[in-house]
């Protein structure tokens, strides 16, 4: 993006900065389970969402050669892809998703990375993990990586190098929300790199605790693709996300057990 | 007709000896389409398909991007 362009939108006061990129939306969305590429695309543009997931997968050999294709309905050029490995659970597989992927999109090097260690939980397997982003990290790719919400783990992935840690909120696709927001919270507290919630969104209160923890930001797909209505949901997604990170940065006031009256009581006059 | 096996996207299929991957492409009608190749797990860069020649057993993975979250 030219300067120029940046200079002409709204002033820029609280930029993500990812691998030393600016992004002025805090929301990453996913570009799969709709409709159609163009419902996604609605959907996406309504999430105000600059950076978009999107898979690697055999092309259909002699079928539907004309069909539309992902790149071509979201170019390159205005949307920053964010390749998943999804659907790898080792080491090897996602390495090599991550290495057609670059070449896919001639040299883009920022990935998500996510090996995953069952199908029932679809919970992260952290020691493949750590494996595959040394290597990925030796060959230069810049990773955004998916794992537990456990401090440990998150800060293990930060010190080899990643450029932002994306704890799971709760299992991916199950919509039950911020199942712990205490790790999470600590997560963020330890962290020096980017924080982003990636997965277990339900809907727009979701996604607003996930902020006002600190979040530096959310990647979802099915709170949004999965709604009755998914670009009413991505505008909700949007919204939310900018409401918890100005009450982050307003700052809450404390919890307190009994109430404290909000009108004076001085010059009540019965 | 010369003809060698190989295996593309995991299925087997004959294709003519000296076939480039370039050739390999356009039988398949991609050409311009934006794909990604590894043959027997190695990435093949772009700018080699019109040099590097198949060889007989090799496994071709021909790969796109999809939606996916």
């Amino acid at each position: 993006m030219s300067t120029q362009m940046q200079q002409n939108k709204t002033p820029i006061s609280d930029p993500l900065v990812i691998a030393g990129i600016e992004y002025q939306s805090r929301l990453l969305v996913g570009t799969g389970k709709y409709a159609d590429l163009n419902q996604a695309k609605q959907a996406i543009d309504a999430s105000g969402a600059e950076i978009i997931t999107m898979a690697v997968r055999r092309t259909n050999i002699g079928q539907n050669p004309d069909e539309p294709n992902l790149l071509d309905i979201l170019p390159p050029e205005e949307y920053t892809y964010l390749p998943n490995t999804a659907g790898c659970y080792s080491a090897d597989e996602a390495v090599r998703t991550c290495r057609l992927a670059r070449e896919l999109l001639d040299g883009h090097s920022l990935i998500k990375l996510e090996v995953l260690g069952d199908e029932k939980t679809l919970f992260p397997d952290v020691s493949e993990t750590y494996k595959a982003a040394e290597i990925l990290l030796k060959e230069g790719f810049q990773i955004m990586v998916y794992t537990n919400d456990d401090p440990i783990a998150a800060k293990r992935l930060e010190e080899m190098g990643c450029v932002a840690v994306m704890p799971l909120a709760a299992p991916i696709g199950s919509g039950l929300g911020i199942r712990n927001p205490f790790n999470i919270a600590t997560i963020v507290e330890n962290a020096k790199v980017p924080v982003l919630v990636d997965a277990g969104v339900g809907t727009a209160s979701d996604a607003a605790i996930a902020m006002e923890l600190g979040c530096d930001g959310l990647l979802m797909q099915t709170a949004i693709a999965g709604a009755k209505n998914p670009v009413l949901m991505a505008s909700a997604m949007r919204k939310a996300v900018e409401a918890g990170r100005e009450a982050y940065h307003a700052g809450r006031i404390p919890k307190k057990r009994y109430a404290t009256a909000s009108s004076p009581v001085d010059g009540l006059f019965f | 007709m010369l003809a060698m096996d190989i295996t593309i996207n995991g299925e087997s299929r004959q294709i003519p000896d000296t076939c480039s991957v370039s050739q390999l492409i356009e039988q398949l009608n991609l050409t311009g389409k934006r794909l990604a190749m590894e043959i027997n797990q190695e990435i093949v860069p772009r700018s080699t398909f019109e040099s590097h020649i198949i060889c007989p057993g090799d496994k071709i993975e021909i790969v796109g991007a999809i939606g996916g979250g």
